[in-house]
This record gives structure tokens, C-alpha cells and sequence, in this order.
């Protein structure tokens, strides 16, 4: 039997807009397994971020549950949230969100600092994480100075730092010319084969069939194909 | 997360924008700065008072005319030029002066405003009539010649002594002794100069005084009776004997309403009280700017957390939580608002050492350092919270797709 990381539960998210209310998620149920590689696909507003947020407990579901290694999540404690996200999750937004002015070893250290990692540690692990994604030679340069796909580098070593058990990665290629995507693609495959769970969200087809499982979302609503 | 690492977070964010945290500092710098400053203002003056006072001496009474307010809690040392109902005679000095025990010395005093002229040269003066005594009273030095002398007062002689800048103004380079001069169309003659009170506010009136007998003063004023009668005791802690027993012997002749008795101490404790409230006041200006200068702290720290709400989110996303993001922005507000009382501070200092210097007293007052520095540091996190807990409250998921 395997190991279930991460479990929805018939989950909902609704926004009231006024006096309408959109439903953006209706009655979601997944379960990621440990060291499974799932992609997302959908088009635009059919809920697929919003799942992502509420996977990466960035958002709090309407109703349902939410059960990350075994255990229901507290949306109501923003300690115990704060300290998941830090520990148990690493994200990978298409616009990178990197600290500006901020050297790539700074940005790579920022979760360890807010888990109380003394610094010394803490640069050490950040190298060995940007050395893990081929940047061993962009430690101290700020954002502005690296191209696209070495800026998404440094947010999959900062993802990487905590030893998540789960990476979370929000079309990680959008912004990115071809050949970086690919790049891209192949760090998150090897991360893959190296056991890592992976739920990527993308709307591109080739992309989406590199995963094992592909989880469609339309309307608030999940297929699995 | 650390208290280390939140400091280093907040000085690396303040370095990041230099010129705007310098202006926001400013309005702290100002207010602190302003506190200190006229508060020594207020501190100096009363300082300066109090060293004047002393300097003629804590063991004297003054007798003074007609009833004032209180149990002779006046405040006016100087009755108004027209004393024509004061009731206090020439004779009383002699009789004060015979008291004996606790009581050393007495003198009769007259003051007049008026102007002296020689040849084509005139000059506002003060003329003060007395007995030598007064030297003993007021601490008054001869400079050049001598003052006039007890028989010279018992025969009206026209005699006068001047201030250093009566001497100058009228007889420029001469040597004024000996010389005439002309008060109220009466020939003087000079008998000696003074030397330079200093330039305080006391004595800038001192040095444009005029001594001249006491019986001289009144036959020339056509004036009969004393404008108060100084007396001198023994010690300071003999203040109230020496007060009763005055007091008793006036009452024999006078009634109450007639005189008032009082001594520097009572005088003393008024004007201190009067500058006291002076120094608050100065002070409670001063603070409004400082509250200003809060204002701008908070300001902008709420332009700061717009700026950053992406940072915000990116923080939330790793792990930060609500408290840490808090921290973060109270500890830059706070740390502003030190910085910036520091540097006020030592302007402060500065600004104190120099009304030191210019009033000639010691202004130095720890409270409106301690109270300055306090409040900019309360400042900074009262104002500070506001912008703290907003940036705290932000929705992660807003934050994140904030451009």
C-alpha cells in the first residue's frame, strides 16, 4: 500500500462576489501518494489555482478536509499553517517571487531562517541547495541580474531547502523561453526519480504528459484520466 | 524567527532605502531635538534666576508697601514707580537695623526710571536711591573711585555712582569721574563706576543703574517715604524669626495692610514655579512635533508594506507567520524612531550646551532627555502597529498576486 502525502476530502471554495457566489471548487476529493508526480491541467478559471492554494495551504477551503502525513490541517491557526508551509511544502510560482535586491543564497536560506535554523547552517544547506540546481556560480547575485530559468532555479532550491514532502510547482515554465522550460522540466523530473512528490499545475499538454497522473479540472470539478 | 535575525532583516530594509528613512527619521530627529532644546531654555532661565538670587544672597527680606496677594507670596519685586502711598519711612531702617539677632543690615530703596544726560549726551538709566549698604545687598563692585559714603547720604550730597554703560554712553572714551552729570535737571557729580554685570537679563538693567544717596533720591523726587527696605540676616534658616520680628516692630506703627514682608525664598519659589510651568509648556510644544514626527513614521511604513505586499506574500508562502511579519515591520518602525531619538539627542545635547552658553547657566535637564528619547521610542511602535498589523493581516494568496 502506499503512502498518502496529501488528501482532499470533498473540498469546496467558494467566493462570494457580491450577491453571486462562485463556486471555484465543488465537492474535490484527490489524494497525492509519496513519490507520486501529478499534473494539473485546465483552463483558465476552471479552479486549478485555486486547488493549487489550497494545497499549498495558502488559501482555506469553504468546507471539507484537508489531511497532510496522516493529519487534518487547522485553517484557523495561522502558527500551525505558518510552520506547515514551512516544513511540509515547497512552491514554485511562475513568476518566480524572489525576494528583489536580495542575493540568491538570501532568498534560498529565507524559509530556514522563519524554522530558526542558526545562520552558519543555513548557508551551507543554501549552497548545497543551489548547488543542487547547477548555480554554484550565481550565489550572491541578486534576482535582476540572473536570466528566467536561473531565477526559477534559485525558487526550486529555496522549494528544496526544507526537504518538503511535497513541491508544489504553479506552471513553472510560463515565463520562461523554451529551452529554460526544458531545463526546468528535467530538475523537476530528477527531483522525480529522486522520490520527491510533485504536483505541477500547467496548461501545456507536452508538459502535463511527463507526469505519472494527470488530474483534469473543469468548472470546479476533477477527472482523473 | 530570531530577535537577530529580525533586526538584521529591518536595518537591511532601512539601508535599502536611505534617503526616504533618513526624512522619515528627520521628523523624530526634529522633535527630540526641539524637546531638549527648549526645555534647557526653560531650565537655563530658571537656573540662571535661582544663581542670581543666590549670587545677592538667600538671608534677605524685603519690606515692601501695601498688601500683596497671600501672605506676602508677590511676585512684583519692583512696585510701580508711583509709590506715593507707601507708608514705610526712613526712620524704620534705623530701627530694623537695631534689632539685633538674627538681623544684620538694613537699607531703605528707592527705584526710578529716567534718563542723564551729559553735555550733548543722554542716556535712559535706572536710578536707584540707597545707603552704601546696598553693596552689601546687591553684589555690586566699584570699578574705578568709591561709593558713596554715610555722610555724603546724611548731608543729600549730589553724588552718584554709574553703571558701565551709563559710563560709556555719556562720556565715551573720558574718564567719567569727577565729571557731571545730569539727572531730573539736577547737577551729580560721578564719585565712581561699577563694574559690568555681566550681560544676563538682570544685568543688562544693572549696568544701566545709577546709585545715588537715598536722601538725595527723595529730595530730588520730591518723594518722602522708602519703595521697600532690604534686610539683611544672619543665616538662611532664620528666615522666619527674622520675618516676625520685622513684622512686629512694623505693626507697631503700621497696619497690616500697609506692608508686606517676604523673603527671596518665597520669591524665589514663585519665579521658579512660573518658569517652571514655562519649561512644560515649551516642552509640551516641542512634543506636538514630535508627534508629527510619528505621524510620518507611520506613513511611511504604511507606504512600505504596499510596496512590499509581495514580499509579504513570498514571506507567508515560506513559512512566515502573522507575528513574523508583525515583528518585522514594528522592529523597522522602532528602530527609526531610535535611530532617529538618538540623533536628536545628540543634537539635543548640543543645543543645550549652547543656550548654556548664551544664558551663562547650566541647562542641562536629564528628564527632557530621558522623557525625549522615551516618547520617540513609544512613537515608534504606537505608530508603527498600525502599519505592522496590516501588513500581518494580508491574505497570502492577495499578497502573492499583488503587482
Amino acid at each position: 500500500m502506499k503512502t498518502v502525502n496529501m488528501e482532499l476530502s470533498g473540498v469546496s471554495k467558494v467566493y462570494e462576489m457580491g450577491d453571486i457566489e462562485v463556486k471555484a471548487l465543488d465537492q474535490v476529493s484527490l489524494r497525492v501518494n509519496k513519490g507520486d508526480f501529478v499534473s494539473i491541467v485546465g483552463p483558465s478559471g476552471s479552479g486549478k489555482s485555486t486547488l493549487m492554494h489550497i494545497l499549498g495551504l495558502l488559501d482555506k477551503p469553504t468546507s471539507g478536509e484537508v489531511i497532510l502525513e496522516g493529519r487534518g490541517v487547522s485553517f484557523n491557526n495561522d502558527r500551525e499553517l505558518a510552520k506547515l508551509r514551512n516544513q511540509k511544502i515547497g512552491f514554485v510560482f511562475q513568476s518566480f517571487n524572489l525576494l528583489a535586491r536580495t542575493s540568491a543564497l538570501d532568498n534560498v536560506e529565507l524559509p530556514l531562517i522563519y524554522s530558526g535554523v542558526p545562520s552558519k547552517e543555513r548557508r551551507l544547506r543554501a549552497e548545497k541547495s543551489l548547488f543542487e540546481v547547477g548555480l554554484e556560480h550565481r550565489l550572491e547575485h541578486f534576482p535582476s541580474q540572473l536570466s528566467g530559468g536561473e531565477r526559477q532555479r534559485v525558487a526550486i532550491a529555496r522549494a528544496l531547502i526544507t526537504n518538503p514532502s511535497i513541491i508544489l510547482a504553479d506552471e513553472p515554465t510560463g515565463n520562461l523561453d523554451s529551452k529554460s522550460g526544458k531545463e526546468i522540466m528535467d530538475i523537476l523530473k530528477s527531483l522525480y526519480q529522486n522520490g520527491n512528490t510533485i504536483v505541477l499545475v500547467t496548461h501545456d499538454p507536452e508538459i502535463a504528459k511527463m507526469a505519472k497522473r494527470i488530474v483534469r479540472v473543469k468548472d470546479g470539478k476533477i477527472m482523473e484520466e | 524567527m530570531e530577535v537577530l535575525e529580525t533586526v538584521k532583516l529591518a536595518t537591511s530594509a532601512i539601508k535599502r532605502n536611505k534617503t526616504r528613512s533618513f526624512l522619515t527619521m528627520l521628523g523624530i530627529i526634529i522633535g527630540v531635538f526641539a524637546v531638549i532644546t527648549l526645555v534647557s531654555v526653560g531650565t537655563g532661565l530658571k537656573n540662571y534666576i535661582t544663581e542670581q538670587f543666590e549670587s545677592i544672597g538667600a538671608n534677605v527680606l524685603y519690606v515692601m508697601p501695601g498688601r500683596m496677594g497671600g501672605d506676602g507670596e508677590g511676585v512684583s519685586f519692583n512696585a510701580p514707580p508711583n509709590f506715593a502711598g507707601s507708608k514705610l519711612k526712613n526712620s524704620y531702617v534705623e530701627e530694623i537695623k537695631n534689632l539685633g539677632e538674627p538681623i544684620e543690615d538694613a537699607t531703605g530703596y528707592i527705584e526710578i526710571p529716567g534718563t542723564a544726560k551729559y553735555r550733548n549726551n543722554q542716556t535712559r538709566i535706572t536710578i536707584g536711591g540707597s545707603s552704601p549698604d546696598i553693596i552689601n545687598f546687591v553684589s555690586l563692585k566699584v570699578k574705578d573711585g568709591r561709593f558713596f559714603t554715610n555722610s555724603e547720604m546724611y548731608a543729600s550730597r549730589k553724588v552718584a555712582v554709574i553703571g558701565p554703560e551709563v559710563a560709556s554712553k555719556l562720556y565715551g572714551n573720558m574718564e567719567p569721574l569727577e565729571k557731571e552729570i545730569i539727572i531730573a535737571d539736577s547737577r551729580f557729580k560721578v564719585v565712581g563706576t561699577l563694574e559690568s554685570m555681566g550681560s544676563g537679563i538682570a544685568g543688562g538693567e544693572m549696568d544701566r543703574s545709577v546709585y545715588i544717596p537715598i536722601t538725595t533720591a527723595q529730595e530730588t523726587f520730591d518723594i518722602k517715604n522708602l519703595q521697600n527696605i532690604m534686610v539683611k540676616f544672619t543665616d538662611k534658616d532664620q528666615a522666619d524669626e527674622a520675618k516676625f520680628r520685622v513684622k512686629a516692630l512694623l505693626s507697631r506703627t503700621l497696619k497690616e495692610d500697609d506692608f508686606s514682608v517676604f523673603n527671596q525664598g518665597t520669591l524665589l519659589s514663585t519665579i521658579s514655579s512660573i518658569l517652571q510651568v514655562l519649561t512644560v509648556a515649551l516642552g509640551g510644544i516641542a512634543a506636538i512635533s514630535l508627534l508629527v514626527g510619528g505621524i510620518g513614521i507611520m506613513n511611511i511604513m504604511l507606504v512600505s508594506v504596499t510596496e512590499r505586499t509581495r514580499e509579504i506574500g513570498i514571506r507567508k508562502s515560506v513559512g512566515a507567520t502573522n507575528g513574523d511579519i508583525l515583528t518585522q515591520f514594528l522592529v523597522e518602525s522602532v528602530f527609526l524612531s531610535l535611530v532617529g531619538g538618538s540623533i536628536g539627542v545628540i543634537l539635543g545635547i548640543l543645543g543645550t550646551i549652547v543656550v548654556g552658553k548664551l544664558i551663562s547657566a547650566n541647562a542641562f535637564s536629564l528628564w527632557s532627555i530621558i522623557l525625549a528619547f522615551g516618547v520617540s521610542a513609544f512613537v515608534g511602535i504606537i505608530f508603527g502597529v498600525a502599519p505592522a498589523a496590516k501588513a500581518a493581516k494580508l491574505d497570502p494568496v492577495e499578497a502573492l498576486r499583488y503587482e
